[in-house]
Parts: C-alpha cells; sequence; structure tokens
C-alpha cells in the first residue's frame, strides 16, 4: 500500500467543476538507470490511475517511465451528485493502492 | 570507475572522469534515446492513420526546466464536456526522451473540464507533442518547445 495524498473540496454546489489533486509516493524507476557498480535498475513504475465516482470511472491515466517520481495529477470533476471518490494506482505488477474520499454535494 | 579512491568531486581528476563519462554519454542516446522513427511508430500505433490536425490543444510547460526529473505541465482541450460533445484523451509523446510515450488520460463527460496537470521527465531539448481525441472521432494535437539544463535520465550514470 503506497502513501497518498488526496485533495477534493470538502463540499461543492450542484453543477460546480471541482478540482481533485493527487500525490502518490512511488520511484517511478525508469528502468534505463545505472546504479554505482553500472547494473542496471530494474524498472519499477505505476502504469495505471483510476478515479471513479461510486462505480462510474469518472477519469483515468496510464503513465509511463516518463512520469516524474511521486506521480502528482490534477484533473477536473463536474460535481452532480454526492458518493464515494475512489483513487486506485496500480502498478506494472498488478500491485494496487486504493483510497477513498467522500464527495459532498449541496443542493 | 574502479580506482575512484579520494578524488573529489572538485578534483581535476574527478571532473576530466565526469567529462568522460558525458562524452561516452553522447554515445549513449543512439540506445537511449527514442528516434523521430520511434515517435512516428508511437503515434501510427496510437492512431493508426487518422488525420491528426494542429489546434484545439493548450500545452503548457515551462520553456527552459531547471531539473529534467520533474517539469510541471497543464495540457487541457476546450470542450463543452457534455455526453455528445466530449474529449475523450489526451496523450503525451515525447521524440527525445528514451521512449516516445509519456502518458495517456481519459475522461468522461463527468470530467467537466478536459484539463490534466502533472509533472514528467525531459530528458533533451525537444518539441513535446500533445494528441487529444474528441468524442466525434477527431484528433487535435499542440507542440511546444522546452530546453532543459539537468536533463532527467542521467542522474545515476554518474
Amino acid at each position: 500500500m503506497l502513501k497518498a495524498r488526496i485533495s477534493v473540496p470538502a463540499t461543492a454546489t450542484r453543477g460546480e467543476v471541482i478540482t481533485v489533486k493527487t500525490l502518490v509516493s512511488h520511484p517511478m524507476e525508469t528502468g534505463f538507470r545505472r546504479d554505482a557498480l553500472g547494473a542496471q535498475i530494474p524498472r519499477n513504475i505505476l502504469t495505471e490511475f483510476e478515479c471513479l465516482l461510486d462505480d462510474e470511472s469518472v477519469f483515468r491515466a496510464n503513465f509511463h517511465p516518463a512520469v516524474s517520481a511521486n506521480p502528482f495529477l490534477s484533473f477536473r470533476l463536474r460535481a452532480e451528485r454526492s458518493g464515494t471518490l475512489t483513487f486506485r494506482w496500480r502498478d506494472q505488477h498488478g500491485e494496487e493502492t486504493t483510497v477513498t474520499r467522500e464527495l459532498k454535494v449541496d443542493g | 570507475m574502479d580506482d575512484e579512491g579520494q578524488t573529489g568531486l572538485l578534483s581535476r581528476r574527478g571532473c576530466l572522469r565526469r567529462a568522460a563519462t558525458l562524452s561516452l554519454l553522447s554515445l549513449l542516446p543512439l540506445e537511449l534515446r527514442a528516434s523521430p522513427q520511434d515517435m512516428r511508430e508511437a503515434m501510427l500505433a496510437a492512431f493508426g492513420d487518422r488525420p491528426i490536425i494542429p489546434g484545439r490543444v493548450r500545452l503548457t510547460l515551462p520553456p527552459l526546466a531547471e531539473n529534467g526529473n520533474s517539469v510541471r505541465l497543464t495540457v487541457a482541450v476546450d470542450s463543452p464536456m457534455t455526453e455528445a460533445d466530449h474529449v475523450r484523451f489526451i496523450q503525451l509523446f515525447s521524440p527525445e526522451n528514451p521512449l516516445p510515450d509519456i502518458a495517456r488520460f481519459e475522461f468522461s463527460p463527468a470530467s467537466g473540464l478536459a484539463e490534466v496537470e502533472t509533472r514528467i521527465r525531459v530528458s533533451a531539448e525537444q518539441d513535446l507533442v500533445a494528441v487529444a481525441g474528441l468524442s466525434d472521432g477527431s484528433l487535435w494535437s499542440a507542440s511546444v518547445h522546452i530546453v532543459v539544463t539537468e536533463a532527467a535520465c542521467i542522474d545515476a550514470l554518474l
């Protein structure tokens, strides 16, 4: 389980386009670097990210080694209803990290 | 590189050695860089031979990046983001990084705005490319030139 930080507004008005920010701690090792002895450091990256509102997928991303260490994403959502936001990262081996936040929509 | 010994980072020998490593690096790009051919192949794999029209995509990057390991990038497309008319995806490509693919973002009408900010690695001065796919099937692109003073990908080699 990776350490993730999520920023979602505490409340939103119906129809408002909110900004969601996510930061997850991961080296995103490219596989192109060598250690001090010249041995190749194996690739170790997160490859997928998905954000769901309840069961509906609302935003997805695919990462390649060119994404910086500790991948940061800021993206938008139109807040139409309250629900549970699920944030899920998957690494190249299929290991998943999942974090949830409640989205509260007024009106 | 076996007798590193006490040669400090600033010693003449250390500098010469690092210079030698750097000149070796200039030979490495043959395998450590994507070629324009790789870039064309990556875009062909993603979009086939569909036409890609320059425009509609706003790709924002600093023109000069101090640190190529973490370059802030924002990409956006003006779109009403309705069921009938929305941005399906934005994909980022690099002609000079070791791999041409950077990232792909998939939106939905629930996105409200097709806009993403992230941080990427940039290994050399180049023209980064963003391609957006819309719900009507059209493809749009933008390209931005970037210069890096300290490139990504080489730090552990020195």
